[in-house]
């Protein structure tokens, strides 16, 4: 096969290389994408693609997951074997291996095993991270390093883009790279380390002092017990922080959006379709958008954390913790990642080489808390839990919503246990995981990291909610409700949720869910949320705006004053509300992930299995909250 | 008097290197990819809360592994050190 390209086709150029040394960095930098990186090995897990920006020639640039050698052990790894092989693609025209200069003495040997098998192949090095070498007292000679190894070395700061130029300047045309030496294959690392030892003692890599900075921050971070202080410190300010700053931001966009509702009631004629808009649209999507500042605040964290490198400690804090639920530290780094949503989370398991702990890993994601909860738990706990203090410093808000995470990271441990001794047995797998020197991310990225996120809750907002909206504002408004002149426009709307498809899907649930305290609007409500968590909130809100059409300011309130017409009873209370949060703790309700979950397990056997006990863990967890809260809670 | 010991064993402070064994081939693979190579210099930084997994430093990275994947690993001390 040749591996000169067509001019018809693009150029492929492949970029490899060890975890967490740069390389979507580079990626995102030359093609302009803005896939997500981080300061952890294992940040990418999926081969990725895209073309340079302004350039004359097609050059495309593959991303690949990070590999300490070209014999992968897990999945992910083994993704670069395959594209370096040829037998799921075409093999690239050329590769770029990138090294984290701090680490050369050991990213040479790979450097070296990927010059012995792909010898025909045009390949350069790109070394980041030297302002880091630098910083620790390094000096490296690149070019004694591109005459030893014969391809050109390309130093750079990813981050900040220094070196980048060159880069892309070397990629328009890799036919004029000098070719590589000549180097015997070996199957014996030790043969090659060798070899590294003495280059890096020639070219001066040997010199590099440990990260005092690092240091410093471990010594209280990885200590047994200010560090699980820190950790739970952390968390703790977080909930505080969501509820100090949800109420005043909850208000303002609700009242925003009851505004622009009244005044399209207002401008546009009464019928069908401004009802649509009012009542479906504005009330059902806007009610998600009202969290969009507390998911800011979520992901600004998330993103935080996975930068500044605090991942792989985690793992190494809790490393022994898992060995007890027959699981390991990179597990919990995958579950971690679950905070933000499972469905990336899922995909992050191909990391875990052992087939029986990535398996446990899959099946107990969906219970970690993804952000697709917190407009639901939010919700929820500002209108039924007391505003109150306990100390002067500790909100009940704050620690009912950390209970409420705690309680699913716990399930999902326990639940691992269990299936590591029952169903996915198997022995506890090689654990290794890279530290990384702490890093301060730049604002800019954490901005734009930011942003991405809040635009993919943005975007759901705009789809799958929107779509889902439409539907059961459909399914409330139809077949219409006799014109009753008599009756109040209070009763009449009443009327007609009695008469809609959605109430007698409703009320026909009632007698499944009557046991956990629902009523038939939280029985639709929890039908729609099987297409996504948070569509429960749209829902509950058009719900609401139907039945008060004239003045819908806001769910919370609706909530709270919601009555049962039979009985005058509130429709909500505590022991309801308790009982809501607690089937949303357990249940999946989440296509997507449904979805990622057979696609990476090979079988929808393991999605159903997985559906299946959640949901009957949440409806029996609700029972009995829902009994002992109304027992115990006046 | 440079009696080698498992690495696995060391406490957190201990710098040596790693020695040439007749049984190195019972280091996994991913491990001698990683460099534990004999004439490799390591460092124990800490263990982990509970004892375990334990933090090293070699060939100016680090990584934690668990104990028992580490004694399979054979090391010196340092003489200076020791």
């Amino acid at each position: 096969m040749s591996t000169t390209s067509l001019p018809s086709t693009p150029l492929r150029i492949a970029l490899l290389g060890a975890p967490n040394s740069g390389k979507t960095t580079v990626f995102n930098a030359l093609t302009g994408a803005r896939a997500k990186v981080g300061n952890y090995p294992g940040c990418t897990v999926e081969r990725r693609e895209g073309r340079i920006r302004g350039t004359e020639r097609a050059i495309k640039v593959l991303d690949l997951p990070g590999s300490y050698s070209l014999r992968g052990e897990s999945l992910d790894e083994r993704i670069v074997e395959e594209v370096l092989d040829g037998s799921i693609e075409d093999k690239p025209d050329a590769l770029l291996i990138v090294v984290d200069a701090t680490t050369m003495q050991r990213s040479l040997a790979m450097v070296l095993e990927v010059l012995e098998a792909h010898a025909g192949l045009p390949a350069a090095l790109v070394v980041t991270m030297i302002d880091e070498m630098r910083a620790r007292g390094g000096r490296i000679d690149f070019g004694k390093l591109s005459r030893i190894l014969g391809v050109p070395v390309l130093p750079i700061v990813g981050h900040r883009g220094v070196g980048l130029d060159a880069v892309s300047r070397a990629l328009q045309g890799p036919e004029d790279w000098s070719p590589a030496k000549r180097f015997d294959r070996t199957d014996e690392p030790e043969v090659r380390y060798e070899w590294v030892d003495r280059v890096c003692h020639d070219i001066g890599a040997t010199q590099i002092r440990s990260d005092s900075r690092s240091d410093l921050i471990d010594r209280w971070l990885l200590h047994p017990v200010s560090g699980a202080l820190v950790f739970f410190g952390v968390m703790v300010f977080v909930f505080q922080s969501i509820f100090a700053w949800a109420v005043p931001s909850m208000d303002a966009i609700e009242s925003l959006f009851g505004e622009v509702g009244r005044i399209s009631r207002a401008v546009l004629p009464t019928g069908i379709l401004t009802d649509l808009w009012a009542d479906g649209i504005l009330a059902g999507v806007g009610s998600v958008l009202v969290f969009l500042p507390q998911i800011v605040i979520l992901f600004a964290l998330i993103h935080f954390l996975e930068d500044v490198g605090y991942m792989a400690r985690a793992a190494f804090v809790v490393d022994r913790i898992m060995g007890w639920v027959g699981l390991q530290g990179r597990s919990f780094v995958v579950l971690l990642s679950c905070s933000a949503c499972a469905v990336p989370g899922i995909m992050a398991a191909r990391t875990i080489s052992a087939p029986r702990d990535r398996l446990a890993t899959i099946l107990v994601a969906p219970f970690m808390t993804c952000s697709a909860r917190l407009p639901v738990y939010t919700l929820l706990i500002a209108a039924f839990i007391p505003a109150q203090m306990i100390g002067g410093v500790f909100r009940i808000q704050g620690l009912v919503m950390f209970g409420l995470y705690a309680l699913g990271t716990l399930t999902a441990f326990t639940t691992a246990a269990l299936l590591k001794s029952t169903i996915v047995r198997g022995k506890l797998s090689t654990f290794y995981m890279e530290l990384p020197p702490y890093r301060v991310p730049t604002a800019k990225l954490l901005l734009s990291q930011v942003w991405n996120s809040a635009r993919a809750f943005l975007k759901r907002a705009g789809t799958i909610i929107f779509a889902v909206s439409v539907v059961v504002w459909a399914l409330l408004n139809f077949p219409r409700a006799p014109v009753d002149l008599a009756a109040s426009a209070e009763a009449q709307a009443q009327q007609q949720l009695e008469v809609s498809v959605a109430g007698h899907l409703g009320r026909g649930l009632e007698p499944v869910i009557a046991p956990l305290g629902f009523d038939w609007k939280i029985g639709v409500g929890l039908v729609a949320s099987l297409a996504a968590r948070e569509v429960i909130v749209a829902t509950l809100a058009q719900i609401y705006a139907v039945g008060d059409p004239d003045d819908f300011d806001g769910l919370r309130g609706a909530l709270q004053n919601d009555t049962d017409p039979a009985t005058g009873r509130p429709t909500f209370d505590i022991a309801v509300a308790l009982s809501l949060l607690i089937f949303f703790v357990f249940a999946l309700q989440c296509t997507s992930t449904i979805v990622v979950m057979a696609k990476e397990t090979g079988s929808w056997r393991w999605p159903a299995f997985a559906f299946t006990y959640m949901l009957g863990l949440a409806y029996g967890a609700s029972f009995v909250t829902y009994r002992l809260a109304s027992a115990w809670i006046p | 008097m440079f009696e080698c010991e498992r690495l696995g064993d060391q406490r957190p402070g201990f710098r040596g290197r790693i020695v040439e064994r007749t049984d190195n081939g019972s280091i996994p693979f991913r491990l001698r990819e990683l460099g534990f190579v004999p004439g490799t210099a390591v460092q124990v930084l800490r263990h982990g809360p509970l004892g375990d997994p334990v933090e090293l430093e070699l060939r100016g990275y680090r990584i934690c592994l668990r104990r028992g994947d580490l004694n399979t690993v054979y090391v010196n001390a340092d003489p200076d050190r020791a």
